[in-house]
């Protein structure tokens, strides 16, 4: 194995670990046994609840209360309490500052500064790295990840997903640490986000050799990668005596894989080459008209104010898309696909009449204008949000956005309570979608599969014609999943209109319909300004789904 | 917002400066002009700033899209100080309570101009430089505390992302059935609901960059410093040029006889 000079491959040793965070009853991680020899590379897997970032963390050194710099006294509930020894090199991470480098979930908190070159330099700077060693290693830190190209003082505001979790990668990499940590690297990017970090991270670890240990449980994007695959298991599972280590598999790829193959899928692992079973449409037929734009252009932004000049007169915004046309019909599904910032959501969003379209029009021929006495006219935009919920129904990409109380029941009544009718449907959408045992919950504490979840049934509550999600699947396991899969497809037998942006082929395969694809300025050749948009069948040319 | 931040594109002479000294004489003009509400030495001052406008890379125009809220407010001070200063010399207008005389108006127009001329300074110095080389600075050259600067800048990336979170919560509760119309009240309501929304959502950002720069080290004793801030030639130009400034407005005031010191009880 050769290595670059400075990167010594980390060893990490777990022995009958555990940790407890403050004020959790039970421990998240308990009685872990672990040995990682180094420059080992190791996919973490297991279900939810058993503590696969709490350990990343741990070595990582980010874990607890860093002001008291270990663990609190055992006992109390209100500290965090620690058992057993993890250690790096045969110390505890905390003493092994810069020993490990840690990339987390979310690309948005992972850039620190505000010029691209600064923020490689960071960590470096922060391990007084002396002043003429640094820019040589962020040059090379960014050619690792393939972002040499970019100059260094480009805006990390400017980047994409996957460029700004290669630009962590970097981060870390100026740092020449022994280990890496990823938790979950990929979960919120698009499948080419996705490829150009799993690619980048394998050429960084044949270069430097360093150790890896990866949690992600789509296991396809990292089994080559990976020359052994950890299962853990949840720690409360483990305080019975017949069970008492947080291991529960451990070995090569291949061999984990076929040996739990069945509980890694009852786990809701993305075990490779399984897609989960889903429910088949039944009644495939469209019916009336619910809604129709035309002539569509769209932008996030407002419009602006002209100067005193020009007399202050309004300045539209410069579109990301135009001249889309579509249509939304009963019992018909439409998936909205196109790279990253091709601007899917904003398309999404102008349809549910959340955004106001920059040119042409969004049409729902029976909306509240239509009926006798009604004045709202057919513009979603223009309706007052309570006639919106009722007709159009949107799940946003983060279902924390959309919670507005404390507590799971009052959530899902808040819509039929505001509307005034429609409470009896609660119910039923508690028991379907497996909210019942949790109504008392504060929504901010649920699992991520959970809060998708509730936050499909509390805008289903309003009992919406249409219903617009922006990416439902990202991050989701294979059990939610295949869930929300099969609800969707039975809510467009019953008649419901679903339009789904989504990279995720499988899922739009489950739902049928039709498929407008997106494409960027600059890509979209000959189509005149503001990009295009083509329509097809889901089924032609989709790239590789997300979640397989 | 993180845009109007960026120094790209921006190539003028000031943007070489250092940004301590920079801030340094626009302290020095600052404190001079706060000294006094008289119109010659904020005029003087007004004068001297806003022909270093090209060295800061502004034009006009620029000004005006950056830094209009603060002249619209030195221009509302101004007209309310000329309406509600008490009478002196003789009355140009007069509307029940509301009365103009060339004694308010003088003040009026002193408070106006000192407004502006505290205010441009200010919206030079952050055109012409970037919020890190100013960290760099403070903590380099001023020797404050790296971890409290530094977790600033830090933290001023997350107003831009809090930005765009506000408008996004905005729509996920419209698509929730919370909407801004109503009474004022209900809005008020409606408001409160989003900020709350928003204050979870900026706590779980902030936890998440503390545990991105912690994982990178952040946090010790020591560190080193890639970018070195250090002092040119041009830095002493600078420092003479606020001083200058500042010297020039108070003898123009003094020699004209309008030098009026604030804290001292004017009739």
């Amino acid at each position: 194995m050769t290595t670059s000079p400075g990167v010594r491959p980390a060893a990490v040793t777990a022995r009958g670990w555990g940790w407890r965070h403050a004020g959790r009853p039970r421990p998240a991680v308990n009685g872990l046994d672990l040995d990682i020899r180094p420059g080992e590379r190791v996919l973490l897997l297991g279900p939810s609840g058993a503590g696969k970032s709490t350990l990343l963390h741990a070595l990582a050194g980010v874990l607890g209360d860093s002001a008291s710099g270990g663990p609190g006294p055992a006992g109390d509930a209100e500290d965090s309490d620690e058992t057993g020894s993890l250690l790096i090199d045969g110390a505890p991470p905390r003493a092994r500052r810069g020993r490990a480098g840690l990339v987390q979930q979310d690309p948005e908190t992972q850039v620190v500064l505000s010029r691209l070159g600064d923020d490689v330099a960071f960590g470096a700077e922060n391990l007084s790295v002396p002043a003429p060693e640094i820019w040589p290693r962020v040059r090379e830190a960014l050619d690792d990840v393939g972002l040499g190209r970019l100059p260094l003082d480009h805006p990390t505001s400017a980047l994409s997903g996957g460029q700004k979790q290669r630009l962590a990668l970097a981060g870390i990499l100026a740092m020449r640490p022994g280990l890496l940590l990823l938790d979950e690297p990929t979960a919120n990017l698009d499948p080419a986000g996705v490829l150009e970090v799993r690619d980048a991270v394998g050429r960084c670890l044949d270069k430097t050799g360093a150790t890896l240990v990866v949690v992600e449980h789509r296991v396809a994007v990292w089994k080559d990668l990976v020359d052994r695959i950890v299962v853990l298991q949840p720690g409360a599972a483990t305080d019975s005596a017949v069970l008492n280590s947080a291991v529960l598999l451990d070995g090569p790829p291949d061999q984990v894989l076929a040996e739990a193959r069945d509980m890694l899928i009852g786990a809701g692992v993305w075990v490779p080459g399984y897609v989960p079973a889903t429910r088949t449409r039944t009644a495939p037929a469209s019916g009336q008209l619910l809604l129709a734009a035309d002539g569509l252009a769209v932008s996030r932004e407002r419009p602006r104010r002209a100067g005193l000049r020009e007399g202050f007169r309004s300045i539209a915004p410069r579109a990301v898309q135009s001249g889309i046309a579509t249509q939304v019909r009963a019992g018909e599904a439409l998936t909205i696909t196109g790279q990253n910032g091709s601007g899917k959501s904003t398309l999404a969003l102008t349809l549910a009449g959340l955004l106001r379209p920059v040119a042409g029009t969004v049409c729902v021929p029976a909306g509240p204008g239509s009926g006798p006495g009604g004045g709202a006219g057919t513009d979603p935009y223009r309706w007052k949000a309570q006639q919106l919920i009722s007709r159009i129904g949107t799940v946003f990409q983060e279902p924390e956005h959309q919670f507005v109380t404390g507590r799971v029941l009052d959530e899902l009544m808040f819509g039929p309570r505001h509307l005034g009718y429609g409470e009896e449907r609660v119910d039923e959408l508690l028991e379907r979608l497996r909210l019942t045992d949790l109504v008392d919950a504060n929504p901010y504490t649920l699992s991520g599969g959970e809060k998708r979840r509730l936050s499909v049934a509390t805008v289903l509550a309003a009992h919406p014609q249409v219903l617009v999600l922006d990416e439902p699947t990202f991050g989701q396991d294979a059990n939610t999943w295949a869930e929300l899969a099969s609800f969707l497809s039975e809510l467009l037998d019953a008649g419901t209109a679903v339009v789904s942006v989504t990279h995720d082929a499988e899922f739009s395969a489950v739902l049928g319909g039709t498929e407008l694809r997106l494409h960027t300025r600059e890509t979209a050749a000959g189509s005149g300004p503001g990009g295009a948009a083509s329509a097809a069948a889901p089924d032609s040319g989709l790239p590789e789904g997300a979640a397989s | 917002m993180r845009d109007a931040l960026s120094l790209r594109g921006n190539h003028a002479l000031l943007t070489r400066a250092n940004p301590l000294v920079k801030f340094t004489a626009v302290t020095l003009i600052t404190l001079v002009l706060a000294l006094s509400i008289d119109w010659v030495s904020a005029s003087v001052a007004l004068t001297f700033e806003l022909l270093l406008l090209p060295l800061a890379g502004l034009t006009v125009a620029l000004l005006w899209q950056r830094g209009w809220p603060l002249i619209l407010a030195a221009a509302l001070g101004g007209w309310s100080t000329a309406i509600l200063a008490p009478e002196a010399g003789s009355v140009l207008f007069d509307a029940g309570i509301w009365t103009i005389s060339t004694g308010s108006l003088q003040l009026g127009l002193g408070f106006m101009l000192r407004g502006l001329a505290i205010a441009l300074p200010a919206v030079l110095l952050m055109s012409c430089t970037d919020p890190t080389d100013l960290a760099d600075a403070l903590a380099q050259n001023a020797k404050l505390p790296h971890r409290f600067v530094l977790g600033t800048l830090a933290a001023m990336r997350l107003v831009g992302i809090m930005a765009e979170q506000w408008q996004t919560i905005g729509m996920a509760r419209r698509a929730r059935g919370v909407g801004s119309s109503g009474n004022p009240y209900q809005r008020f309501r409606a408001t409160m609901g989003q900020s709350f929304g928003l204050l979870v959502q900026a706590i779980r950002s902030a936890s998440r960059l503390a545990v991105t720069m912690e994982a990178r080290g952040f946090g010790g004793a020591t560190r080193t410093w890639a970018r070195p801030s250090t002092f040119s030639g041009l830095d002493a130009w600078v420092l003479l040029g606020g001083l200058c400034i500042a010297a020039a407005a108070v003898a123009a005031a003094l020699a004209a006889g309008t030098w009026n010191l604030v804290f001292l009880a004017h009739q």
